[in-house]
Parts: C-alpha cells; structure tokens; sequence
C-alpha cells in the first residue's frame, strides 16, 4: 500500500499540534501555587501568570461599589486534592485555614461584579498576578463553597 | 420505608443486570439459544425495576422526606413540584441512578428490535450494555446510594447509611431540606444534564454492536448500518446538552460568557469531538471499506470518554467550576474505563487483519482523504484538550510545580484547528470519492500558484507590524500566515469548482474589511465562513435546478424531494450551515465584545457601544412562599437618541440556601446582545446602583445556528421507512447529484 504521502501528511499534523501546543504554552499557561508557595517565593514569581488557591476570611471582605474593587484575603489551603482528602475534605480544611490565625495570607484584589458566592470559608481559585507590596491582583476569580454534606455548584466570575 | 422499597429494588436490578450478563455468556458458550433469550428478557426487565426504584426516589422528593440523606440535600419545601422532580438529577446519586435508568430505557429499545439477521451480535450487545448498567448499579448501591439515611457515628460525625450503623444515633428529622442550588433551577440547567447523560448513554450502543463485531467474526460494515442512527441521535443529544450548558452559562452565571474552557466542559466535549469523528469516518468505510480499524478505535474511545466525562464530572479530581466533592467512586472508575478499553484493544488486535481495507486511498484530494483530514484535525482538538486537562498533573511530575492553563491557552492552540475544520466543509462537498488528483485537478500552473502564494507573504512583510500586534505573538503571526497560504494552495487546486464562490466571499471578507473590523483574524474567520456557506447553498441551488430540470418539478417540491432523499447529505449540510453561523456567534463575541461598569445615581446613565442605558428604579420584595428575595433594576435603553425598552436586571436572594443568583437583562438583535447585569444597589435608591454592561455583537448567531443544528441533525437521522432492507440498485434510482460538474 502506497501510504508515503499519507504519512508525510500525518507527520505534518501531528508537528503542526506539537507547535501548537508549544507555543501556546509558552504564552498561556499559568503557574498554580498555594498562599504558602506564594508567600516564600515572593520576589521570584513577581509579575509572572499566577493561579492561586486560598481560603476567603470572611471579615476582611470589602466591596466598594462605586469602583467595582473586591478586596479580601485568602488563607493558604493545600493544593493537592489527596492532602485535602487525608485532612478531612475540602470544607474541614477551608474551615480550619479560616480559623487558624498562624496560616499565612496575602491580600487580593479584585475588579468587577461581586460574585454571589463570595462569603467567609468559600474556596477562592485566582488567576492573576502580584504586585511588588505582597498584593495579588486577581484577574479571574472562581468561588467554590462546598458544605459538609452535599456538592455546591460554584459560580464562575471571570473579567478579561 | 419507601426508601427500604427503593434502595431493594435497585439491588434487584443490579443482580438482574449481572445475571443477564452470565446467561448471555453462558448461552453464547453452550449454543443455547434458550439461555440468551432469557438474558435478552432480564435485560428488558431492568428498565421497569429501575423505573420503580425512580418513582420510589421522585416520591421521597416530593414528599419532603428528609431523613433520607440525598432528599434533604437537594431538595426544600419552597421548592415547586417539578424542581422537586428535576432535583433527582440535581446531586451525585441521584444522577447515577437516572444514568442507570437511561441506559436501561436504551439498551431495551436496542433488544426489541428485529434481530433476525442479526441474531449472532445479541449476546455481545446484552453483554456490552448489562455489564455497564451493572458497574453503574453497582455504583449506586454500593457507593452513592441516593436512599440512605443519615446517622450520627459515636465520634459525631454524620454517616449516610441504609440501616442504622452499630453505636450510632439517628439524626433528628430536620424540618426542612438545604434546597437546591438556585444556580440549578434555571430551565436550562433542568434539561442539560438529561440531554447529555443520553448523549453519552446512547454513545454505548454503537460501542456495543462494535464489541459484539469483534466477538463473532463479523466484520463488515453491518454494525455500522445498524448503529448508524444511534450513532445520530447520540451525537444530538450530546450536543443539545453542550449548547444548553452554554446557554445556561450565559443566562445564570453572569460573566458575559458560554464556556469557559473548564475541565468537565471539555470531558463532555472530548466524546462529542470522537464521535463527531466517527461520524465522518464510518461513510468512508461504507463508501469505499476503508478505514474500519479506525472507526473501531474511535467507537472504543467514545465509550472510554464517555465513562471517563462521568467520572471527571463526579471525581472532584480536577478543580473546576462543575467538580463535585470528591467521593470514593473516582478509582472504581478509573478501573472500568482502564478494564474495558484493554479488553477492547485486545479484542481489536485479534482481529486487526479482517478489518484490512478493501480499497486504497489513492488521492489526497479524493473525498475519503479530505474525511480522513478532518478526523486527523478533529483527533488533534481531542488531543489539545486532553493534554490541557492532565497539563497541572504532568507539569508538577516533571517540573514540580503545578502549572495550569486556561481559556487563552485553549483559544490559542485549538482555533487554528477550527479554521482548518471550517475550510474542510467548504471543500469536501466538492470532492469525489476514489479521485485522483491526476484527473481531474492536474494542471497545477507553478507560476501562477506561486504568485498566489507571494502575496499573503509579501502582504505580511509590508504589515509586519499591525499584524504582529494583532496576533500577539510571533507563532501566532506564522500559524496565520501558515493558514492562508495551506487555504490559498486548496483553494488553487478546487479552483474549478470553488472560484464563483470564492470570488462571493471575498466580495463580502472585503466589505467587511471596510465596514466592520480590521481584525485580521476575524477577517480570516468571516471569510471562512462566507466560504462555506456560499458552497454549501450553492450545492443546495445546484442540485435542486438539476433536480427541477430532470423531473420536471417545481422548485419547491424539488428542493423537498432532494432533502427528502439524500437524507444524510443533505442534513449534513444543513449542519454545516449551522455550524457556519455557529461560528459567526462566536467569532463576534471573542472577538469583539465590549464591557463597561460603573455606578449610577437614578436617572444618570452609562455609554457603550452607542447604547444608552440609564439608570430608572429599583425595587426589592420578598416572596415568602417560594422564599426568595428579588430585586430588580429598571434600566432604559436608548440608541442614537431613540427609546428601545426597558430592561429588568434582577438580582435574586434564596433564603434556603443563603445564596444569591445575578439575573441579567437582556436585548437580543441579530447585531448584537446588550447584557445588563445588576451588581449592587444603594438602599435608598437616589443615591445609585451598580452596573455591569456587556456588549457581545453578534453572540445571538450562535443561539440560531444550534437551533439550525438540532433541524440538521433531525433530517439526517429521520427514519427511513425501510432503509435497511431496501437493495442497493433501488437506492442508486434516486437522484444523486454529482460532486463534480
């Protein structure tokens, strides 16, 4: 069977994917870190494409309409999926950071709408970057708010 | 002890499933076609059982039967009756056993058909389908079962159990249930996860009759014509269910958006790109016998992803908007998927050389060359997806660090791709099966080609710089170009048959050049677009006015008859269409949608995109029997000066579940959407509210085209009247318009 051709076109797409998925995560992707990791870091990660997990304090949320700006802060939760599990799951362990005044935090600011599930314990997954005060500027904002018993569908707040 | 009822009959059903299972196998081994009868039977026997233990679940609901743990999660005595209802679906086990009650309905209807010619595939399909009810059942009763109770352990943690776990106490009946998600209660949420739990239920018949080929030998395209509509119908449900996720994104989530790249979105994409693949590819075989290993590895891997979206969507493995808690279920999932996509890969080796083809592909510019292109470029968005969705997981094995990628990244590595795939359906319609490009498309003029070549290069070398700020980046500035100059060198060689409809495009890319956008990528995408549609209706025209001429019809009943005929064509066109104005929806509102925020005082107003909208009234209310709280906004839309109406961005409180829910208002047109959405509000209203407005042009094309879609697919799948036993020279006199003039 003369597939000659057909291979070089094969090979040709397939190169073509590996290109594109090359380049496109030199440009796009966005390094995923803990308050923790953040917090060590500090200097080295300044200004680079950044997604963070933390918990929300719900005391330290501020809304100011007029403008738009989302400030609170986010206590550091562990990052992995088995470490959240073998602590008793996602709700105990947001609940603990919440409450534990040792845990390290960074403060977060965002633009636009206030999502409706933003309140104290929710989960907040942030993409964005920080700034040389220690600030981390969330362009994107994802709220999870899992209750102990049943899944909470949580509501995604995006701005570009 | 309706839950007692409930909870025993679908044990009754799992040990049903699993006997149906056995007596299959054993008939099949001792010939006893006695025994696969009575598997046949006891597999039609789970879609009842299945359906006493839902009503004996809906009756729970209903009723506010909160010492039943799954009762008391999802649903609330504001609730109406049929949210209630719906509430079956609305949380983790419910959603297993309306899976399991699905896939019961299918696999029933699947064995009352005529099996007459077939009756060796029976026992496989039985097998395929019961073994995957049972692992759901299983999954069920043993894991996520919706009807246990809730108990207090002695460390005072609460337990959901069936009977009373030894040293517990029972938890007092609480009076009232946490409430559905008010996110869940929109109607779109309602019918998106049903719609797409039959796209990926009915994915498993067509995997079953594959299986069942493997198993007897029989290796023809016979499976491929028996599952030929399933396969259609699959792919519209699952592709109802992708669009009303979308919608439903739109209209609730308050972000101006319809998919965000989010990784249960792209689980349940990743089957849709498969057995859109599929699709494709089973023609090839019935057309020419190619291809036949390759349609069996699509089939295996719709059904592993199908297994696989469902398990991603309840593992909680991947943070996503959509990932629920985690649970125990992940790894028993993991297994399935890994157990029976090796034994059907095994399945497939063994018998790889009767699956040879019978003929060669010759041309790459033939029909089944373009076909196989477009799965090789539907393979390749699958495998971008897949490689997104585990990029943290091997990222932090290999780096250590975690790293992520988002909607960019996809946008990014995936609409080069969509380009390509649009530009195929602009082409494919053209080609003729079997045809050598020595034929028909031979005299390649080097000079001229290469002059058509030169002038995208030279263009890019004079705008170097406005087009490398438009793309961004040097790869986007080559992937560009690289698309133009792969466009032009096709265009060149269909140019017989494309010219009139490319001269059409480009009168309308250059009008829009002028009057609407001087983005280079949008002007790629509109000319695309243009292209395929022009060719598309043009078919359309062509073969009606041959059809008129030939049968001396009138234009209308031609136009019907022609439809009416070439069934699978012609839908298929109509969904190209679709996806063409699918396609404009989308290229308007990544491309060109336009935001802007901000607080008003009453009767003051904000600009966008020449709207006006000021700012009129708000009101606030209780309404204590569905126990919500509303607000709502009056905002006045003007446009150069003119009233148009007044919009309503509502903001609604649930007291059931402390959880708020951002209703926008909305001002669809076919130019564009004016999306208002209510933020915040001052109590007294004169001092002002806050407002986030979106403009997204042309968003509203893809509403139509998914509803153009559902059209498509509906005549492409419409049953024949006999298809099946109608002889091949019989088919061949209905009239079939030629691909080439």
């Amino acid at each position: 069977m003369k597939v000659n051709k057909f291979m070089i076109g094969g090979l040709f797409i397939l190169a073509a994917v590996v290109f594109l998925v090359v380049s496109s995560s030199q440009a796009n992707s966005e390094y995923f870190m803990t308050v923790d990791e953040l917090n060590t870091k500090g200097a080295s990660v300044m200004g680079k494409s950044l997604r963070v997990s933390g918990a929300i304090i719900g005391d330290t949320i501020q809304y100011d309409a007029a403008t738009l700006t989302l400030t609170f802060e986010v206590a550091n939760v562990p990052g992995d999926n088995a470490e959240i599990e073998a602590q008793g799951g996602l709700a105990e362990v947001l609940h603990q950071a919440v409450i534990d005044p040792t845990r390290s935090r960074i403060k977060v600011i965002y633009q636009g709408p206030k999502p409706d599930l933003l309140r104290n314990e929710a989960q907040a997954i942030m993409t964005g970057r920080m700034d040389e005060n220690g600030i981390f500027h969330a362009d994107e904002l994802l709220l999870k708010c899992p209750t102990r018993y049943e899944e909470a569908v949580p509501e995604q707040a995006a701005s570009k | 002890m309706v839950a007692d009822f409930g909870y025993g009959i679908l044990v009754v059903a799992l040990l049903v499933s699993l006997y149906s299972v056995v007596a299959a196998l054993v008939g099949v081994r001792t010939k006893s076609a006695a025994l696969v009868e009575s598997a046949r039977r006891a597999m039609l026997l789970t879609w009842p059982l299945i359906t006493l233990s839902a009503l004996a679940l809906i009756y729970l609901l209903v009723n506010n039967h909160f010492e039943v743990s799954f009762v008391y999660e999802v649903t609330s005595r504001s609730m109406p009756t049929y949210l209630k209802i719906t509430a079956w679906w609305g949380g983790q086990a419910g959603s297993l056993v309306f899976w399991s009650w699905l896939m019961s309905a299918f696999a029933s209807l699947v064995t009352l058909r005529k099996w007459d010619r077939d009756r060796e595939f029976l026992p496989w399909v039985i097998v395929v389908s019961s073994v995957t009810m049972a692992f759901f059942l299983t999954m069920s009763v043993v894991f996520e079962n919706p009807f246990a109770r809730m108990w207090f352990a002695p460390s005072g943690e609460v337990i959901k159990a069936m009977l009373q776990p030894a040293g517990s106490t029972a938890v007092p009946l609480q009076p009232d249930g946490r409430g559905l998600n008010p996110l869940l209660r929109h109607p779109g949420m309602i019918i998106h996860p049903p719609m797409l739990y039959l796209g990926f239920v009915s994915f498993v018949i067509p995997y079953a009759f594959a299986i069942a080929a493997l198993v007897t030998g029989r290796t023809d395209d016979r499976w491929i014509r028996i599952t030929r509509r399933w396969t259609l119908w699959a792919w519209l449900f699952l592709s109802f269910g992708l669009v009303l996720g979308g919608r439903w994104a739109y209209d609730v989530l308050g972000w101006g958006g319809y998919w965000g790249w989010d990784p249960v979105e792209i689980a349940a994409f990743m089957p849709w790109l498969t057995g859109t693949a599929f699709l494709h590819s089973v023609m090839i075989q019935e057309k020419r016998g190619q291809l036949k290993q390759w349609n069996m590895i699509l089939v295996m891997l719709t059904y592993a992803l199908v297994i696989f979206g469902t398990f991603l969507t309840r593992s909680g493995v991947l943070s996503s908007v959509h990932a629920f808690a985690s649970s125990p279920i992940g790894p028993f999932f993991m297994g399935f998927v890994a157990l029976t996509f090796i034994i059907s890969i095994a399945l497939l080796i063994w018998r790889w050389p009767d699956l040879r083809s019978e003929t060669e592909m010759k041309s790459m510019l033939s029909r089944e060359a373009l076909f196989l292109l477009n799965n090789l470029l539907f393979m390749s968005v699958l495998v971008i997806c897949f490689v997104g969705v585990i990029y943290p997981l091997v990222s932090e094995l290999v780096t250590g660090s975690k790293v992520t990628v988002g909607p960019p990244w996809y946008e990014f590595s995936t609409s080069p791709l969509f380009a390509m795939l649009m530009f195929l359906m602009a082409i494919a319609p053209l080609s003729s099966w079997g045809l050598s490009s020595q034929e028909k498309l031979a005299n390649i003029n080097k000079p001229v080609l290469g002059g058509l070549l030169a002038v995208p290069v030279i263009a890019y070398a004079i705008w170097w710089k406005p087009i490398s700020d438009i793309m961004g980046s040097l790869p986007g500035v080559v992937i560009s170009l690289a698309i133009i100059l792969i466009v032009v060198v096709l265009m060149y060689l269909f140019r017989k048959l494309l010219w009139q409809s490319a001269l059409v495009a480009s009168a309308i890319t250059i009008y829009l050049a002028f009057t609407y956008t001087q983005n280079l990528i949008a002007l790629i995408g509109f000319f695309l677009v243009a292209l395929t549609l022009t060719v598309t209706l043009r078919e359309f025209w062509r073969a009606t006015r041959a059809r008129q001429n030939a049968q001396q019809e009138n234009f209308f009943t031609a136009f019907s008859r022609l439809v009416g005929r070439n069934r699978r064509r012609y839908g298929g066109y109509v969904i190209h269409v679709s996806m063409m104005l699918m396609a404009i929806g989308i290229l308007g509102i990544e491309m060109f949608q336009k935001e802007t925020q901000g607080m008003i005082p009453v009767g003051q107003s904000l600009k966008i995109a020449g709207y006006t909208v000021e700012y009129k009234d708000l009101a606030s209310w209780d309404e204590a029997d569905k126990g919500v709280n509303y607000t709502r906004a009056v905002v006045s839309v003007y446009k150069d000066g003119t009233y148009l109406g007044d919009l309503h961005p509502r903001k609604d409180f649930y007291f059931d579940s402390q959880q708020s829910m951002t209703i926008p208002g909305q001002r669809p047109t076919l130019k564009d959407d004016l999306y208002v959405l209510l933020i915040d509000w001052q109590p007294a209203t004169a001092t002002g509210a806050t407002f986030k407005i979106y403009v997204n042009p042309l968003v509203n094309w893809l509403w139509i085209g998914s509803l153009l879609f559902f059209i498509g697919v509906i005549i492409a799948a419409w049953p024949d009247r006999d298809p099946e036993y109608v002889p091949a020279r019989a088919r061949n006199k209905a009239y079939q318009p030629s691909s080439a003039d």
